[in-house]
């Protein structure tokens, strides 16, 4: 389609921060979820890695929480069209929990799986080397039960349904798997810079990924 | 062409369904019939190359073919729901591309069981396309749509509510006023809260009804965990959130 403009139409919203194409800037925290919240009892509550791993591992809630934390500030991009920029998350990375399990050599590609049945996937590329973690702290408080509490896996380079909310586990795939909403028609890779919101935007999403690994 | 392309739609007509909220038909060179419960993305440019994009619900059912109608509140500054309201007349053209998400879906079986809509506010919309498409499909499935307002003023779509509620017994339309309710108002007058919601369950018997919710994001939470304590499975509630903002 060729270059068309809206007559009259003009920015309202002038963003600070450079925003991915289509996304606004919002300084709340809205959300977004398919279905109820899920009630969860910390008694009960557990993290699992498997799928392609030696050995399977698993974690309590006090067990996780005596893992090492960092503190993370990213930006995140829903593709709902906002973005929120310099949050304050506390947490676990993916990094510091594969330190506790082999990966079968092929493992590619990581579904995250939650209480409520949601799932999601991703390359494992895309959650190494510090850019990806379990959230647990939202700007100094447990993260709340409507934003994913009581941990929420966070991967803030891609569109934010890629941080599966309640999530109870990662499972090492060999081939790339779609989750909930990409069975739906939505991105297998959801990059908000080059606005993979749909499987019909992914057409380079499957090159990127292999680049990537 | 891909299903989910950019299209420009040509704007068939406006029009006005409560002080805040117009209701714009679209006129589509690539009409995909969808599913009652999609949406549309609309996306504005500017001289300079600006562009916004925002998720618009469609009202229409799939049966009124080669057009959409997209439902839209004007938000309180809101830059493209604002450039909507005052910017676009009859003959513009808007980028548009759809339909997308398979979810929040009623793909209208007469099998399906029951339906429970509940909507807060523009929250109807989505529900609008289900009852529409429930209408042209003649499913007599019992549904009910408890819809929450503020005000008189706000009901969106009430005539023709009033109007099918009148010609199908097998649809009830609950109006819920929180804030302020018309003259002589028997009806709910409050919250949306567990005890209205095992009404509305009861209304069902022993069947349990499909839910489908949608509107701010503070009533889809205290919906949704109200209708799991009357008796409904989790996997029975299809939620829609919209906003940070909107508390009834």
């Amino acid at each position: 389609m060729g270059f068309f403009t809206n007559k009259g139409f003009q920015p309202k919203r002038q963003s600070s921060h450079k925003l991915p194409p289509g996304q606004y800037e919002t300084t709340d925290f809205p959300v977004l979820t398919a279905g109820p919240t899920p009630r969860i009892n910390l008694a009960n509550w557990e993290f699992r890695l498997e799928g392609l791993v030696e050995e399977p591992v698993k974690w309590s809630w006090e067990e996780f929480n005596k893992l090492p934390m960092q503190d993370f500030n990213p930006d995140i991009h829903c593709v709902t069209k906002w973005s929120k920029f310099d949050t304050h998350w506390r947490g676990v990375s993916v990094d510091t929990l594969l330190e506790h399990v082999k990966l079968k050599p092929e493992a590619q590609f990581v579904t995250e799986f939650s209480y409520g049945g949601y799932t999601t996937n991703v390359p494992l590329a895309d959650l190494l080397g510090g850019k990806a973690f379990v959230g647990l702290v939202y700007d100094g408080q447990p993260l709340t039960p409507e934003h994913g509490g009581p941990a929420r896996l966070v991967v803030p380079h891609l569109y934010f349904w890629k941080s599966a909310k309640w999530v109870q586990g990662l499972r090492f795939t060999a081939q790339d798997e779609p989750g909930f909403w990409e069975r739906g028609g939505y991105s297998m890779y959801g990059d908000p810079w080059k606005e993979q919101r749909y499987r019909d935007d992914d057409d380079d999403a499957a090159s990127a990924s292999s680049i990537r690994l | 062409m891909s299903r989910v392309a950019w299209q420009l739609a040509t704007v068939k007509s406006i029009r006005p369904e409560t002080p805040h909220v117009k209701t714009f038909t679209l006129s589509l060179p690539q009409f995909t019939p969808h599913l009652a419960g999609q949406h549309y993305d609309l996306r504005l440019t500017a001289e300079g190359g600006y562009q916004a994009e925002r998720s618009y619900s469609i009202a229409s059912p799939p049966e009124q073919a080669g057009e959409i109608e997209l439902t839209v509140e004007v938000i309180p500054d809101g830059e493209v729901s604002g450039y909507l309201n005052e910017g676009v007349a009859v003959g513009d053209h808007l980028e548009v591309r759809g339909p997308i998400g398979g979810y929040f879906v009623w793909r209208g079986a007469a099998s399906a069981p029951p339906l429970l809509l509940v909507g807060g506010g523009s929250g109807v919309v989505p529900l609008m396309a289900i009852l529409r498409h429930r209408q042209r499909l003649g499913v007599r499935t019992p549904s009910v749509l408890l819809f929450s307002v503020r005000t008189p003023e706000e009901v969106i779509y009430q005539a023709e509510l009033e109007a099918m509620a009148q010609a199908d017994d097998s649809f009830t339309l609950l109006l819920d006023y929180t804030r302020q309710a018309p003259p002589g108002w028997a009806g709910y007058h409050r919250r949306i809260d567990a005890a209205m919601l095992a009404e509305v369950v009861a209304r069902f018997g022993a069947a349990r009804p499909q839910a489908f919710v949608c509107g701010p994001t503070g009533l889809v939470e205290s919906v949704a965990n109200g209708l799991m304590a009357a008796g409904l499975a989790p996997e029975m509630v299809l939620t829609e959130r919209f906003g940070p903002t909107g508390g009834q």
